[in-house]
């Protein structure tokens, strides 16, 4: 398990306070926040490369803060790979297995396994500079992993990459923390996030303002930031069940909504964006494939427009004008129709 | 574009001149020797002798002094401390001052009189006048050249490779010796053959240490003080042929290895 424990530095003008968070054995834990919140120094923290004004870090019991970046045993992939550009493929795995000071035969057999893994066997005499983005952060992997880490830092792993090999190389990330790695993994994407993690870490400021499943962080925001950031108030963790068409059930506990999507079934999570869902007084006659009635639970000002909170089995907030709210004489306890389109859900594999 | 640029001509035309003003002279000497005078100088024993050494010396200044330079040069990339930049505007100082005046200060420094030079005078290493003096002295005012091109080298290398060897179980030697160095090495290369260079072609500060055993550029200057211009004019073409071609094989040799890598 890792622990961090009152984690403070300071760079010039940034600074991290009051770090606190752990990370499970096994684990797949991300660090979501936005650009220049400092996930990123975190990362080189926990490896080692930048030393902590104060605070302690611990890995597997052992106190780690003062030691050694090479005697860490953590393994960190930088945003853009980092490979190094004189040394082919091969080399570049091999690099941490020669530190080290393995044998020839050793080192050729534990550099084909790792490639294989990675799938980069094929690219082992290339050099980077030859390399797409996927590969090379796919090399870069087969690199980290090299001396077996007891946790593997990943920073930013999919942002350079388009679509298509984003999720290929997210279904590798899967696979290597199946087999038990241990993955602390940055990002400022929320789906990214809801996808991969077991628990999230939303770190603000400096510092992380909340822990937990992806299902607690986006449901129950634990600060106007966290609720801000992600941009959604419903999230919702179920299972996509199979259909004819695209309109296709999601089933959660208490509550079974229409969704319109071409992903394939399975687990995963839903959001539904606050202004995308419609209140009337009697149900409506709309195109809209949800509705279901509900009681409102509380009317909140939230900037120009009122968050309406509504319980319909599952909790629902609505984003409505005020005019809206008062016209309607929407307070706690009244009864209300909510409805939404199926286009509407959006649905991510988790 | 198209069309007549009256500027663009202009600019080529003073760029013309300036060529000119580089190869007028030496062409001009050129024309003047004689192949009987040139083939009759490069025979002279004193002038192969002293050729010989001007060639080992300032090879033996560049290597010796890189050693210390080169790792001072990753130093000045990546660390911060106090009074860097009073010590990088120190290392360009022997670029400015005058030559002679640099010669006169490494004399009074190893001379016999210091501790320099007495300590090394019991090592058997006398200054004055022996080809260690030539090599501190060409050593002296070309330095600057290797120091700064391997300055720019390091400083090129992405500091985020070094960190990443770091954190694959590399010591800080081996990440020097396996990321830093290779990637910097073209900036070196062509620092070490810029110092050599510079220290081949070194008049003013030898000539102050050492005026015996004589380098070329010294030898130059005596016949020419001596004899007067035709007889020193032969022995100018002759260095200049060979500085110019070590200077091209070299360059030749690290554009091969960049083709190399790329």
């Amino acid at each position: 398990m890792l622990k961090i424990k009152d984690l403070s530095l300071k760079l010039g003008n940034f600074s991290m306070h009051g770090v606190n968070f752990s990370v499970n054995q096994g684990e797949y834990f991300v660090l979501l926040g936005m650009s220049g919140a400092g996930k990123s120094v975190l990362l080189q923290v926990i490896s080692g490369l930048i030393q902590p004004g104060s605070g302690s870090i611990s890995l597997n019991g052992r106190d780690i803060t003062r030691e050694k970046v090479q005697k860490r045993g953590v393994g960190l992939v930088f945003q853009d790979a980092a490979l190094f550009p004189h040394m082919s493929v091969f080399a570049n795995i091999a690099y941490p297995l020669r530190s080290k000071g393995f044998d020839r035969n050793t080192i050729t057999r534990r550099v084909e396994s790792l490639a294989h893994v990675a799938n980069v066997s094929h690219l082992l005499e290339r050099y980077p500079k030859n390399l797409s983005g996927g590969e090379l952060q796919r090399v870069a992997l087969a690199r980290a992993m090299a001396l077996e880490p007891r946790c593997l830092l990943l920073d930013e792993p999919l942002s350079s990459l388009d679509v298509t090999l984003r999720r290929e190389l997210r279904q590798l990330l899967r696979e290597i923390n199946r087999k038990g790695q241990t993955v602390i993994h940055v990002t400022h994407d929320y789906e990214e996030a809801a996808m991969l993690a077991d628990r999230i870490g939303v770190v603000e400021n400096g510092t992380v303002v909340q822990t937990g499943t992806p299902e607690e962080v986006f449901m129950h925001p634990g600060s106007e930031f966290v609720a801000n950031f992600a941009g959604i108030r419903n999230f919702f963790e179920g299972e996509l069940i199979a259909g004819d068409s695209f309109l296709r059930k999601f089933r959660m506990p208490g509550k079974e909504i229409y969704i319109l999507t071409g992903e394939p079934t399975g687990k995963g999570f839903v959001t539904l964006r606050g202004e995308d869902i419609t209140l009337s007084r009697s149900p409506s006659d709309s195109s809209a494939a949800n509705s279901f009635k509900g009681i409102v639970t509380s009317v909140d000002p939230f900037g120009p427009a009122v968050e309406v909170t509504v319980d319909a089995g599952i909790r629902l907030c609505a984003l409505v004008s005020r005019e809206s709210a008062e016209g309607m004489e929407l307070s706690p306890g009244s009864g209300v129709w909510v409805s939404f389109k199926a286009s509407a859900v959006k649905f991510i594999p988790g | 574009m198209s069309g007549f640029q009256p500027l663009k001509l202009f600019f080529i035309f003073l760029g013309g001149l300036l060529l000119m003003f580089i190869i007028a002279p030496l062409a001009g000497m050129f024309i003047a020797t004689s192949p009987a005078e040139f083939f009759d100088t490069a025979s002279d024993r004193e002038v192969a002798r002293s050729i010989w050494l001007t060639l080992w010396t300032s090879m033996a200044a560049t290597l010796i002094f890189a050693i210390a330079a080169i790792p001072f040069a990753w130093i000045l990339a990546r660390k911060k401390f106090p009074f860097k930049r009073l010590v990088s505007a120190i290392i360009d100082v022997p670029v400015v001052i005058p030559h002679s005046a640099a010669g006169i200060a490494i004399l009074g420094f190893v001379s016999r009189d210091t501790v320099v030079g007495r300590i090394g005078e019991q090592m058997g290493l006398g200054f004055i006048g022996t080809p260690a003096g030539i090599i501190l002295a060409m050593a002296f005012v070309s330095i600057p050249f290797l120091v700064n091109a391997a300055r720019d080298g390091f400083s090129a290398v992405p500091e985020k490779l070094e960190k990443a060897a770091l954190n694959l179980g590399a010591s800080p030697s081996r990440v020097f010796l396996t990321v830093s160095l290779p990637l910097a090495w073209r900036s070196i290369l062509s620092g070490l053959i810029m110092m050599w260079a510079r220290g081949m072609s070194e008049f003013g500060a030898v000539v102050i240490v050492a005026y015996h055993p004589m380098i070329t550029p010294v030898l130059i200057y005596e016949r020419f003080g001596s004899w007067g211009l035709a007889y020193a004019r032969p022995l100018a073409v002759v260095f200049i042929c060979v500085c110019l071609f070590f200077f091209a094989v070299l360059r030749m040799l690290s554009n091969r290895y960049e083709d190399a890598e790329n």
